[in-house]
C-alpha cells in the first residue's frame, strides 16, 4: 500500500527532489499567501508601497541625477520615464533575490519543527515581489503613456522577461539562502551587493554610456541584458540587446541547477546549524 | 471514555524500523560560522557529542509506543531523526507510509493571520494537501470550538484559543505515522481530555504512533509499549508499565503511592553522615498521596538516619518539574527559624504547604546541608507526584483556572480603588 522510505546518512552531492517538492505546491501558495496579506496587513498605505517605491526612487533620480548632474537618457524617452522603467526592474529583481536569501533563516522555528522540503522556503520567497512587479509596471507604463511615450509589440514579451528575472533571483537565492544558514555574513553582504548592483547596471543611465571596451565585462552582469531587453520591451526606439540577452540566460539556467543542488547537500543540516 | 481503545492489535507489518542509528553533534562552539573565521581553518576544533548511538528500534503497525527518559537522553533527537527534520549520522530508517510531526503546537501559525489562514497554513506545513484541509476544515473547526472566531487574528485569541486551534489542526492529520512530542501537555483538562480521546482513535484507527512526553500518565495511558532511552540508547523496551517502573526505580526511588522508599542503590550526594531513608506526601487528611488537587495543601514527611551529630543542619526541599525544572524551594531556616539540632538516631521532619500547584508532573528534590554549605545527602526526584486539575471542594469539578501554564498559583490580595483618590 504505502511506500517505504529510507533514511541512512546521506552523503556527497544529490539531486534535488523535484516531486517532493510538487508534493508540496500547496505550501508554496499558502506561504506566498501568508507573505503577501502579512505584508499588506501591516502597512498603513498598503498596496500603495509597491508603486510608491520606485515612484519616488525615480523621482530622486531625475531630480539629482538627469537634471543636475546631466546624467543622459537612453532609447528618446523622457529621463524620469528612462529611470522609472529601469528602477520597477531592479526593485523587482532585488527584493526576490533578498527576500529568497533570508527566507531559510527567517524561517529557522519551522525548519526545527517539522520537515517538508527546504526549498519550498527560497521558491515561496521569490513570488511576493514578483506580485508586486504587476502593480509597479502598470504604473511605470501610465507614466510614459503620460509623457506620450507609446510602447511597441514587443510590450507583450515582458511576462517572459519577467520569469527570466525571476529564475536568475531565485538561483542566487538558492545559493545565499543556503549559505546563510552556515555563514551570517550574507545578510550583509546581499544588501551591499544590491547596492553596487544599481550602479553596475543600466538602471539609472544608458548602456552606451559605458565604453565599448568595458562593455564586454560589464554585460556579464546578467541584469544589463535584462534591463536592456525590458527597455527594448517597452520603447520604440530602443534597440534589441541581441546577445546580451544570451548572459541572463545562460546565467539563469547555470545558477538554478547549481543552486539547487546545493542547496540540496546543505539543507541536511539545516535544523542543525541554523 | 472506553478503555478497549488500546485494543487494536498490531497487524504484523513493520512501520519503523531503525538499525544502528547515531547521531553526532559537534560541540565547542557556535554551529554557525563567519566566513572570516571559517577561512584558512577546515578543521573543526570542537569535541564530538552522541546524542544516539546504536539504536535499534521496530515498531509494528498500529502499535502506540512511548518514548520515556530523562532530559538531553536523546527522544527528541530520535523522534527529529524519525521525522527528517535532522540526519543521522549513522544507521538506517526506514519508515512505511506517509509521516506526520508534532513537536509543537501551533507549528506555523503566524500571529497576524486569521484563524482560517492559520488553519491551511499550518495543515500544508504539516504535511496534508490544500483539498485534505478543506475536506476536514468543518471537523476541525468544531473540534476547536471556536467558530465565532474564525477571521480574527489570531494574536488577538486566548491562549487557551489558540492551543484548541492548532491541535485540532494537528489531529487532523491523516498520515500512517504520527511522530508526536509532549503537545498534549496544553490546555485545560477538558480539552486534554478531548485531546486523548482523539488520540486514542488515532491510534485505533491502525494509525502507527511514536509519542515521546515528560507526563508518565500520558504515555501509561496511551502507549502499550515503550522504549526507554539513555544516554542515547536503548536501555530497556517492553510493555508501558514494566518499563516505567523501571526507569521510575532508576530516576528517584522505589515509590508506592505517596510514599517513596530511598534505598542504598539511589543516585545521591551523601557524606554518610546523614542518609534520607523515605519520604512521603501526605494530604490535608494526613494520608499519603501522590496525587494533590488544585489548591490542596499538603505535608511532606521525610524520614532521615543521623550516623553523626549536627548543630547547624539546613534542610532544602524543593519542587521540580518532570522535566527537571525547579519551580519552588524551602528551607527550614526560611523565617528565622533556627537550624536543624539532630542527635545520631532517626528523625522524622515535616514540611506543610499551602501554595497551589497548578496541573503538572512533579517531583521533589529533598537535600541536607550544613550552614557552611557542605552537602550532607540530596536526592532529586526522591517523590514524583501529580498536580491536578481538580477541584479540592470535594465536587471533583474541574477548577476554573482553566489557563494553566506555569506551575504555581501563589496566594495574592488584589485592591482596586479609585485611581484619582490616590493623587
Amino acid at each position: 500500500m504505502a511506500e517505504t522510505r529510507v533514511i541512512e546518512a546521506a552523503k556527497g552531492w544529490q539531486a534535488p527532489n523535484l516531486r517532493e517538492l510538487w508534493d508540496y505546491r500547496d505550501l508554496a501558495f499558502f506561504l506566498v499567501k501568508r507573505d503577501v496579506s502579512i505584508r499588506y496587513r501591516q502597512t498603513l498605505i498598503g498596496t500603495v508601497w509597491a508603486i510608491l517605491q520606485p515612484l519616488l526612487l525615480a523621482v530622486v533620480f531625475s531630480v539629482f541625477l538627469g537634471h543636475y548632474a546631466k546624467v543622459p537618457s537612453g532609447a528618446n524617452v523622457p529621463y524620469p520615464v528612462f529611470a522609472l522603467t529601469g528602477m520597477a526592474m531592479w526593485l523587482y529583481f532585488s527584493q526576490a533575490m533578498q527576500f529568497a536569501s533570508d527566507s531559510t533563516v527567517n524561517s529557522r522555528e519551522l525548519i526545527g519543527k517539522v520537515w517538508f522540503p527546504r526549498m519550498i522556503i527560497p521558491l515561496a520567497a521569490v513570488l511576493p515581489p514578483a506580485i508586486d512587479f504587476v502593480p509597479a509596471f502598470i504604473v511605470a507604463l501610465i507614466v510614459q503613456l503620460a509623457y506620450g511615450v507609446v510602447p511597441p509589440i514587443q510590450i507583450l514579451l515582458v511576462p517572459f522577461l519577467a520569469v527570466l528575472t525571476l529564475v536568475v533571483a531565485l538561483g542566487a537565492g538558492l545559493w545565499l539562502s543556503a549559505l546563510n544558514v552556515k555563514y551570517r555574513d550574507i545578510r550583509l553582504v546581499v544588501p551591499f551587493l544590491i547596492m553596487i548592483g544599481l550602479f553596475v547596471t543600466p538602471i539609472v543611465y544608458p548602456f552606451d554610456t559605458v565604453p565599448d571596451s568595458v562593455q564586454p565585462i560589464y554585460a556579464l552582469n546578467p541584469l544589463v541584458g535584462v534591463l536592456e531587453a525590458y527597455r527594448w520591451m517597452m520603447f520604440p526606439d530602443a534597440v534589441w540587446p541581441g546577445w546580451l540577452l544570451l548572459i541572463p540566460m545562460a546565467t539563469a539556467v547555470v545558477l538554478l541547477i547549481s543552486g539547487a543542488f546545493y542547496f540540496t547537500r546543505a539543507e541536511r543540516s539545516f535544523a542543525d546549524v541554523i | 471514555m472506553s478503555s478497549d481503545v488500546m485494543g487494536v492489535a498490531p497487524t504484523g507489518a513493520t512501520a519503523i524500523k531503525v538499525s544502528g542509528l547515531g547521531k553526532r553533534y559537534r560541540l565547542g562552539g557556535a554551529q554557525t560560522d563567519l566566513l572570516s573565521e571559517r577561512i584558512g581553518r577546515r578543521a573543526s576544533t570542537g569535541s564530538d557529542f552522541w546524542a544516539l548511538r546504536g539504536v535499534d528500534l521496530e515498531i509494528k503497525r498500529g502499535e502506540v509506543v512511548g518514548l520515556v527518559g530523562r532530559n538531553g537522553a536523546g527522544k527528541s533527537t530520535l523522534l527529529k531523526t524519525l521525522s527528517r527534520i535532522t540526519p543521522p549520522t549513522e544507521g538506517r530508517i526506514e519508515m512505511t507510509g506517509r509521516v506526520g510531526t508534532l513537536l509543537e503546537v501551533g507549528t506555523g501559525f503566524h500571529p497576524e493571520l486569521s484563524g482560517r489562514e492559520n488553519v491551511f497554513l499550518s495543515g500544508t506545513i504539516l504535511g496534508m494537501r490544500r483539498r485534505e484541509v478543506e475536506a476536514r476544515f468543518d471537523e476541525i473547526v468544531a473540534f476547536s470550538g471556536i467558530e465565532k472566531f474564525l477571521d480574527t487574528p489570531v494574536k488577538r485569541y486566548s491562549s487557551g484559543m489558540y492551543v484548541r486551534l492548532a491541535f485540532a489542526v494537528a489531529a487532523h492529520l491523516d498520515t500512517d505515522i504520527l511522530l508526536v512530542d509532549e503537545v498534549l501537555a496544553v490546555g485545560d483538562a477538558e480539552f486534554q481530555r478531548k485531546c486523548f480521546g482523539k488520540m486514542n482513535d488515532l491510534a485505533g484507527g491502525g494509525r502507527t504512533v511514536v509519542f515521546v512526553s515528560h507526563q508518565l500518565s500520558a504515555v501509561q495511558r496511551l502507549c502499550t509499549r515503550c522504549y526507554w532511552i539513555d544516554a542515547g540508547q536503548v536501555r530497556a523496551s517492553g510493555p508501558t508499565n514494566d518499563v516505567v517502573a523501571a526507569y521510575l526505580h532508576d530516576s528517584g526511588a522505589t515509590q508506592d503511592g505517596g510514599v517513596a522508599t530511598i534505598g542504598p542503590e539511589v543516585p545521591r550526594s551523601t557524606t554518610g553522615a546523614v542518609t534520607l531513608e523515605r519520604v512521603a506526601m501526605l494530604g490535608d487528611d494526613d494520608q499519603p498521596t501522590d496525587r494533590i488537587e488544585l489548591g490542596q495543601p499538603f505535608t511532606v514527611s521525610m524520614t532521615f538516619a543521623v550516623a553523626e551529630p549536627i548543630d547547624d543542619g539546613v534542610l532544602e526541599l524543593g519542587i521540580s518539574t518532570a522535566d527537571g525544572t525547579r519551580v519552588a524551594t524551602v528551607q527550614n531556616v526560611d523565617g528565622d527559624r533556627p537550624l536543624l539540632n539532630l542527635q545520631p538516631g532517626r528523625h522524622e521532619i515535616r514540611a506543610s504547604f499551602d501554595i497551589g500547584l497548578l496541573p503538572g508532573e512533579l517531583s521533589l528534590d529533598v537535600g541536607m546541608h550544613r550552614l557552611i554549605g557542605l552537602t550532607l545527602d540530596f536526592v532529586e526526584r526522591a517523590l514524583t507526584f501529580s498536580a491536578v486539575n481538580v477541584a479540592h471542594d470535594g465536587s471533583g469539578d474541574r477548577w476554573p483556572w482553566t489557563i494553566v501554564r506555569g506551575s504555581l498559583r501563589p496566594a495574592t490580595q488584589w485592591s482596586v480603588r479609585e485611581a484619582d483618590a490616590v493623587r
